[in-house]
């Protein structure tokens, strides 16, 4: 098979397989590697480290593999969707560890190559590809969440420069970020028409983040506090007024992003999988080798099942958009955050069920880390539906824009 | 929606234009009240063959078009849109799927033209009791010189009572429950000591109990090996499933189309109905319900053009998935009509009458969970 730019994909394939297993660093394939969970995320502190992750994230990025579909010219590997599918196979198949975990690459890099300058795109996409920039979002606002073009942060406008005060809140790892993408208000008589798009360098002055603790004891999102902050009048992308539309479309590559991520994990033998199994040996099975409670047995068939439709919608959302490119994602791709969420949680729901005494351990002696990071998984789960827009607002949108049920009128 | 072929377009709009043409619900409507015997029309049903759709699985040779399962589940879903009644579940996919899979040169012969041509019905007589247990099989085939004697009862036959051929599990050897022992025969309707019960359902599509009292039929009635019949009828089974979870996604859809025109145009409070986010919120959770199940009918049908391994998994996540989907859609199409969803002169109740008889037929959910876990190994 030869692909449109001429280019043999079963030679593709292969020369793909024989990089991967030539380049991967063999210790991460170890069990007890030892790897710094920060590293995947890459940033200031990595560049020039030798933590295998790292090794490997700028072995990927030098080819441009980190960004398979990107253009060339900004660093990314410039392949076809084909090329690109064949490319995600093979890191499926040989098990490696993603060599990029990014905000950078999954949000913001796509909004940029549709609306930054020439200048913009050459200082910002080539950093995401390599992983030497670690970004984070500054969106919501303790007074603006579900209605997120509430936000208040100032954003004036001092001839040479851009003045920015105000507070973010639930800004996902701000502390440990080096530039974060932002969402500011340049006009307040006008509400969506009065928010830009602006990039901040999180090493400026005027900048103070506090990690949040969470319920499930972890930190993952800050409060974020701009306090005159000076920022150069370059670092505004699109037009003035115009990033409530940047915002829109970045959620649509969030979306599609997520449903990339879950794509991977395929079939009932993907990420739901282990539920069956890990129920039988906290429960036991009758004499006729089913799970010994029958309630449970039942519901968690029913999880099963509705990932495993949902693993197919994915597949399928993304046969569609491949035979009807240019014709817009499928009604499908709609409903594919809501339902993630919803089953997450579920899932969460049921394996500290099925863990029962054991599910319940916080730290210390009595509960081996698997059962730990199940009940920390379980309360981490609750957020699935309220990050990056809560389920109720998702719903809203497909009620409106899909559905083509109108608004309420006010009382 | 799938990604289809152009000849699996072509098919699905005529069979999309025609339900909508021909066979509208106000079709199925009337069948009802004239109160027919067979509960189909059988001119519409020699209409139907007449395009083709009665030999969509079945061999060229044999007088089909050998278009497989998901072309034939791109026709049942129009028909479960319209819920127009015909034997083309129960003959053209079910019986025609076994003498396909397990028939011998001669069978395939005798019968997979005239089920082709529409001359013939024919129709899987397996289930014994009040629910879908296909191994609990009690009728006997006992030897009886060359041939067999078949004695017991079978209920909830689809088209029983149009149907010129039953395929009859039976058991020659072992117990209710076993897997081995299981034989399936091939009876025509005429067969002596063979007496059919005519059932009147509550969706109003043919069915039938039939007793099998000594009948009598040759060592050819058997359809693939004595006592091996539980592996071809597992797949014959799964193969109708799959056409019935494709009949009840369209069924579904459509319930869920009607009921979303209504929230547009019901006007209470001064404003549509559709503008109240308590059923906006509940509109949206059926159309996730509906694009969920599609994408397991569509894997399931594609699976078995594939002869996957993976089918019987597939099949019972379809035909669950599709199942609890129809079971919401159609009691929130009464729910969301109101008092007009109560009276008989609207379409909501004869929905709501097919979803759960077709939630019933071949395994409920509760049935198709259960297989699914043990496939899973717990």
């Amino acid at each position: 098979m030869v692909d449109a730019d001429g280019t043999d994909l079963g030679i593709f394939s292969a020369q793909t397989r024989a990089w991967l297993a030539e380049n991967y660093p063999p210790v991460l394939r170890a069990k007890d590697a030892k790897i710094d969970p920060d590293a995947q995320w890459g940033g200031r502190p990595f560049v020039g480290s030798d933590d295998p992750q790292i090794v490997w994230m700028r072995r990927m990025a030098a080819k441009g593999w980190t960004a398979p579909t990107w253009p060339a010219a900004y660093g990314g590997g410039g392949l076809s969707a084909e090329q690109t599918r064949i490319l995600e196979k093979e890191l499926g198949a040989g098990h490696y560890r993603s060599p990029l975990a990014s905000f950078g690459l999954w949000m913001l890099g796509p909004v940029l190559l549709e609306y930054a300058t020439e200048a913009q795109k050459r200082e910002h996409l080539p950093k995401i590809v390599a992983g030497d920039i670690r970004w984070c979002q500054g969106y919501s606002e303790p007074g603006a969440g579900s209605d997120l073009a509430s936000l208040q942060t100032k954003c004036e406008d001092k001839g040479d420069h851009w003045l920015i005060n105000g507070q973010k809140i639930w800004t996902s790892y701000a502390n440990k970020a080096d530039w974060c993408f932002c969402l500011v208000r340049t006009d307040t008589a006008k509400k969506h028409e009065g928010i830009s798009f602006i990039l901040i360098d999180m090493a400026s002055e005027g900048i103070e983040t506090r990690p949040i603790k969470l319920i499930s004891g972890d930190s993952p999102f800050c409060e974020t506090f701009f306090t005159d902050l000076k920022v150069p009048k370059d670092n505004l992308v699109g037009r003035i007024g115009g990033g409530w539309e940047i915002a829109k479309r970045l959620l649509q590559y969030e979306r599609q992003n997520i449903s990339g991520g879950f794509g991977s994990g395929g079939g009932a033998g993907g990420a739901a999988g282990d539920l069956g199994r890990l129920a039988k040996d906290y429960i036991g099975v009758d004499a006729g080798g089913a799970l010994a409670d029958g309630d449970l047995r039942s519901r968690i068939t029913q999880n099963k099942m509705d990932f495993q439709a949902f693993y197919l919608t994915l597949s399928r959302v993304a046969s569609e958009a491949r035979s009807n490119a240019g014709s817009g994602p499928s009604a499908a791709t709609s409903i594919i955050k809501y339902a993630a969420a919803t089953l997450a949680q579920q899932r969460a729901e049921l394996m500290v069920e099925a863990l029962g005494h054991q599910g319940l351990g916080w730290e210390g002696e009595g509960f081996d880390t698997v059962e730990k990071t199940i009940t920390r998984g379980w309360l981490r789960s609750k957020g699935n539906s309220i990050e990056g827009g809560t389920s109720e607002v998702n719903i809203n949108v497909v009620a409106k824009r899909v559905l083509g049920l109108p608004d309420p009128k006010a009382a | 929606m799938a990604v289809l072929t152009e000849e699996q377009t072509l098919l699905r709009d005529a069979a999309r234009t025609w339900t909508r043409e021909q066979s509208p619900v106000g079709k199925f409507r009337a069948l009802r009240d004239a109160d027919t015997p067979l509960r189909f029309d059988p001119a519409v049903y020699a209409e139907m063959a007449a395009m083709g759709w009665t030999g969509v699985i079945i061999p060229e040779e044999y007088g089909g078009s050998d278009f497989g399962y998901m072309g034939m589940g791109l026709i049942l879903e129009e028909t479960g849109r319209t819920l127009t009644a015909s034997p083309l579940l129960a003959s053209a996919l079910a019986a025609a799927g076994a003498v396909k899979l397990g028939g011998t040169d001669a069978q395939k012969a005798r019968w997979l033209p005239a089920i082709a041509s529409g001359a013939a019905v024919a129709t899987l007589a397996i289930d014994e009791g009040a629910h879908h247990r296909p191994l609990q099989i009690a009728l006997t085939a006992a030897r009886d010189g060359a041939g067999y004697r078949l004695s017991g009862a079978k209920t909830f036959v689809l088209e029983g009572m149009a149907a010129n051929l039953f395929v009859v599990s039976a058991r020659t050897s072992g117990s209710p429950g076993d897997t081995t022992g299981i034989s399936l025969f091939l009876v025509p309707a005429e067969a002596a000591g063979l007496t059919r019960t005519a059932l009147t359902l509550a969706d109003s599509r043919g069915a039938a109990n039939l007793t099998f009292d000594n009948v009598a039929v040759g060592a050819d009635a058997v359809l693939g090996d004595e006592g091996q019949g539980w592996t071809l009828l597992e797949k014959t089974l799964d193969r109708a499933r799959a056409g019935l979870a494709a009949e009840m996604l369209g069924t579904a859809t459509q319930a869920f189309e009607t009921t979303l025109d209504y929230l547009k145009t019901r006007v209470q409070f001064g404003q549509v109905i559709g503008a109240f986010q308590g059923l906006q919120h509940r509109a949206v959770k059926m159309f996730t319900d509906l694009e969920l199940a599609r994408s397991c009918v569509e894997a399931a049908l594609a699976a078995i053009d594939a002869d996957a391994e993976n089918v019987p998994e597939l099949v019972s996540l379809a035909k669950a998935k599709v199942g609890d989907t129809l079971h919401l859609v159609s009691n929130e199409m009464v729910q969301m009509h109101g008092g007009i969803g109560m009276t008989d002169a609207y379409d909501a109740g004869l929905y709501l009458k097919r979803a759960r008889a077709a939630e019933t037929t071949y395994g409920g959910q509760a049935y198709h969970r259960d297989r699914y876990a043990r496939i899973q190994g717990y």
